[in-house]
């Protein structure tokens, strides 16, 4: 009896602990979604859902930034942080039944640094020994991914790197099954087939995604959701009303700017509307090759002449004004630096500092969708206001970027970021250096704007990259906040803010907070969704 | 006779599109964009991105590049989107019967609205029923597609719950879209089908007809209104052109599966293959729709039968 009791009780708490499983929700999108492939997907639409029907070795506790083991059970450091060893988790199974293996492991990473893949991930795994070799056809394989048995890979890097983790939970390392690969081709990406929570039932193209619970998921009692559709094409204002009469239970593309206010003002949606900062940094570069932005004086003036707060207001709100390169959430954002201060006068005379108290003629490019041609001509406006006049230039998104990566007098002296703008592909301060502020990526077509390009920098970032054990890891951070601040004396940026995200989702829908603002699933952690 | 000028038509259509063909072709590859940058993401390095571009043949000089799309092309390969890897042969068919559906119903709604209307307006030439049908039928030709498709929307789909709010699948999610769409097209055909008919009207037949005492009506409306509406049914032809254009933004407010999303979200990558398929199908429609005009006409009048 007194067994009988205690198991009805252990029952008890476990279901009191456990959400109960269940139950269907629709999430709708403007955009269609483009692949489900995770070597490929890179954009708002499909960024979440690979992320819920695949799984790489890490991943992140739900809702924050923390680093955890996930088809790895365990993983260990070499000494010299070059060797990477993970233990796989065992029985854990793709959607057509069969069980995953270290093979598969190291066929996804070589299927991502393949050539023919056009992965616009393969950027992040040139750090594996013997990557380039594969890459130029001078291998087979990729000699720094090693099988050692059916559930451990050890993996080996050209040098130290303290962001490789953040790399192993990255879409593009996900596990593919090559059989399915084989099968599909380049029509992978419609039938997708991982090891995630959630896995294909019907993809009407253009217009609905089905996926259903994966039943052999290796996490026991996830996902909550038996089902969940993805409609696409849909306005999101047309979403909003949708929401509001039951038929819609999350606005994927948030609440539309138009509607913002009186949305957010009503008390009736308070509990509806989740919101929370970004990996994210709006921006303004200034191009330090073209003359007058190689005076540093004028970089640092302009840092003073931009009206941040009446940007964001632009915004309705929708974003905190930024001081630094790295967004608050980031490890390693400055929490005691304060930045250049709102100074039109200390600005104009530091502009006359540099020889320019007439000012001068510059182009400012920016992206042609609101609210971003607002934004240009508010920086417009503030630039007028210390005599530097600038022609404003809105274009479509892929014209600002080949604008950006074009070398001297005919790339653009000005860019503002949005519509184009860094999200983080992982929590990792050096996520922001490397491809936008290093040597790397000031080159013709690179992703480097501003054309900055510091060797003393790109030393330390190599410095702090390099340290890789746990025990260093506040060194690390401290090195990185040296790094960003050397950065702003610079001032090849002006940082203007980082965005909050809106989600607003139906009254039925339960789930902390941070499932819908999740900082890496974005927008949303399907997972981890449930039915109150 | 009538086969030869079929067949003389039929090479001038496939003349005209090769000249779109050609035209957007080079138009597209000479956007200041590099489509391998876009695949290559942001931390490719240089020779990734050459790399993919050879695998896309963009480096190769365009007028080689042109010449293999058309080799391509007469085999009835459209080519792999750059950015979602399907083929866009099998885009375009998922979406051509969404897009399909939706302009015959706003030819449906232009003709069940306009028509009468400008039969109306022109028995009443001059008095209130041809002024008002002339000032709504300015509105309706001038208002902006998006704002009244969203209006319709809000009235009939969120405030009175008659029809579904946007989607794609039967006749109800079919009304609203094609009804935005039909609007606008409305417009002109009232105002043509009203000269049309007031042309008509003053014909010497007419008003010989009228003399001898057949009746006003009887005239109109058994003799007139057929001379009348012929150059309407030449407009249809016309229209399917126009439609396809205005289906971008009513396809967008509707959540409606059809070509006009498919273009407008490559375009906004430059994926260049699948802008050419919509172009081609879209310029294959709108050259049909001349050519079905011009084949209808004669139908309904012996007098332009093919000399």
């Amino acid at each position: 009896m007194k067994k009988l009791i205690f198991a009805a009780f252990v029952a008890l708490l476990s279901w009191a602990g456990a959400q109960e499983q269940g139950g269907s929700m629709v999430v709708t999108y403007k955009d269609d979604i483009a692949t489900l492939d995770p070597a490929i997907g890179y954009d708002w639409q499909n960024w979440s859902i690979i992320k819920s029907m695949f799984d790489g070795l890490m991943d992140y506790e739900p809702g924050t930034t923390k680093l955890v083991p996930h088809l790895a059970e365990s993983y260990s450091v070499s000494e010299d942080g070059k060797t990477y060893t993970f233990k796989l988790r065992s029985g854990v199974k793709f959607h057509n039944g069969r069980e995953m293996t270290a093979d598969d492991v190291k066929y996804s990473l070589e299927r991502t640094l393949n050539p023919d893949t056009r992965s616009p991930g393969q950027g992040f795994f040139l750090v594996i020994s013997g990557a380039q070799d594969f890459i130029d056809g001078n291998a087979g394989e990729v000699s720094g991914i090693k099988v050692l048995d059916a559930a451990t890979v050890e993996i080996t890097l050209d040098a130290p790197d303290a962001s490789f983790l953040h790399r192993m939970a990255i879409n593009f390392s996900y596990i593919v099954p090559k059989e399915a690969i084989e099968q599909f081709g380049e029509d992978f990406g419609r039938n997708p087939v991982g090891t995630g929570a959630f896995m294909l039932k019907d993809w009407q193209l253009g217009q609905q995604l089905t996926i259903e619970r994966f039943p052999d998921y290796f996490e026991t009692g996830l996902p909550y959701l038996d089902e969940i559709s993805f409609q696409v094409g849909v306005e999101p204002t047309v979403a909003l009303l949708r929401l509001q009469r039951g038929e819609v239970d999350i606005l994927g593309d948030g609440i539309p700017p138009a509607q913002f206010v009186d949305i957010f003002n009503d008390e009736a949606n308070q509990e509806l509307i989740a919101y929370g900062p970004q990996l994210q940094t709006g921006y303004l570069t200034m191009n330090v090759t073209l003359a007058p932005f190689d005076n540093v004086k004028v970089r640092q003036a302009v840092n003073m002449a931009i009206n941040k707060d009446r940007i964001v207001r632009i915004i309705n709100g929708r974003a905190t004004p930024a001081n630094q390169v790295l967004p608050p959430l980031m490890p390693g954002y400055d929490d005691s630096y304060s930045g250049y201060a709102y100074d039109v006068e200390g600005a104009k005379a530091l502009l006359a500092e540099a020889g320019f108290a007439d000012g001068f003629a510059t182009i400012l490019y920016a992206n042609n969708t609101d609210p971003n041609p607002r934004i240009a001509q508010s920086i417009q406006q503030d630039l007028a206001a210390i005599g530097i006049s600038a022609e404003l230039r809105t274009q479509a998104q892929s014209t600002v970027i080949e604008a950006g990566g074009t070398e001297g007098d005919e790339g653009a002296p000005m860019i503002w970021s949005g519509g184009m703008a860094w999200i983080a592909d992982y929590p990792d301060p050096n996520n922001f250096y490397w491809p936008i502020l290093g040597c790397a990526g000031a080159v013709p077509g690179g992703w480097n704007w501003a054309w900055y390009c510091n060797e003393d920098l790109e030393a330390k970032a190599a410095e702090a990259d390099a340290m890789v054990q746990t025990d260093q890891e506040e060194a690390r951070l401290a090195l990185w906040k040296n790094i960003y601040g050397q950065i702003m004396a610079d001032a090849p940026w002006v940082p203007i803010f980082n965005e909050t995200r809106y989600t607003m989702h139906s009254a039925r829908l339960g789930g902390d907070n941070n499932i819908f603002i999740d900082p890496i699933h974005i927008p949303v952690n399907y997972d981890h969704v449930f039915i109150k | 006779m009538f086969l030869r000028y079929i067949v003389s038509r039929l090479l001038q259509t496939a003349l005209v599109i090769l000249g779109v063909v050609t035209i957007s072709f080079f138009i597209t590859n000479l956007v200041p964009a590099d489509p391998a940058r876009l695949i290559a993401g942001r931390l490719a390095t240089a020779e990734t991105v050459e790399n993919i571009r050879s695998q896309l043949g963009l480096d190769r000089p365009l007028v080689e590049q042109y010449w293999r799309y058309l080799q391509r092309l007469f085999q009835g390969d459209l080519g792999r989107s750059y950015q979602q890897r399907t083929e866009v042969k099998t885009l375009l068919l998922s979406r051509l019967p969404a897009t399909l559906q939706l302009s015959l119903g706003a030819i449906v709604f232009e003709l069940l609205i306009g028509i009468p209307l400008g039969i109306l307006a022109a028995l009443e030439f001059g008095k209130f029923w041809d002024k008002a049908i002339m000032v709504l039928a300015f509105i309706g030709v001038s208002a902006p597609q998006f704002a009244l498709g969203l209006i319709l929307l809000y009235l009939f789909a969120y405030l009175w719950n008659m029809f579904p709010l946007g989607g794609y699948g039967s006749i109800h999610h079919l009304i609203l879209p094609a009804l935005t769409l039909g609007i606008s097209g409305a417009g002109w055909y009232a105002r043509m089908m009203r000269s049309s008919l007031l042309d008509v009207m003053n014909a010497d037949y007419v008003r010989t007809g009228v003399a001898k005492g057949l009746g006003r009506s009887k005239v109109i409306f058994k003799h007139a209104l057929r001379n009348a509406v012929l150059p309407v049914i030449a407009m249809i032809g016309l229209d399917i052109g126009l439609l396809m254009g205005g289906v971008v933004v009513v396809e967008s407010v509707f959540a409606w599966p059809g070509i006009g999303q498919l273009a407008w979200q490559a375009i906004q990558i430059v994926d260049i293959p699948i802008i050419m398929g919509t172009v081609l199908l879209t310029a294959g429609f709108i050259v049909l729709g001349n050519l079905l005009a011009d084949l209808l006409y004669p139908l309904a009048d012996p007098r332009l039968r093919y000399g």
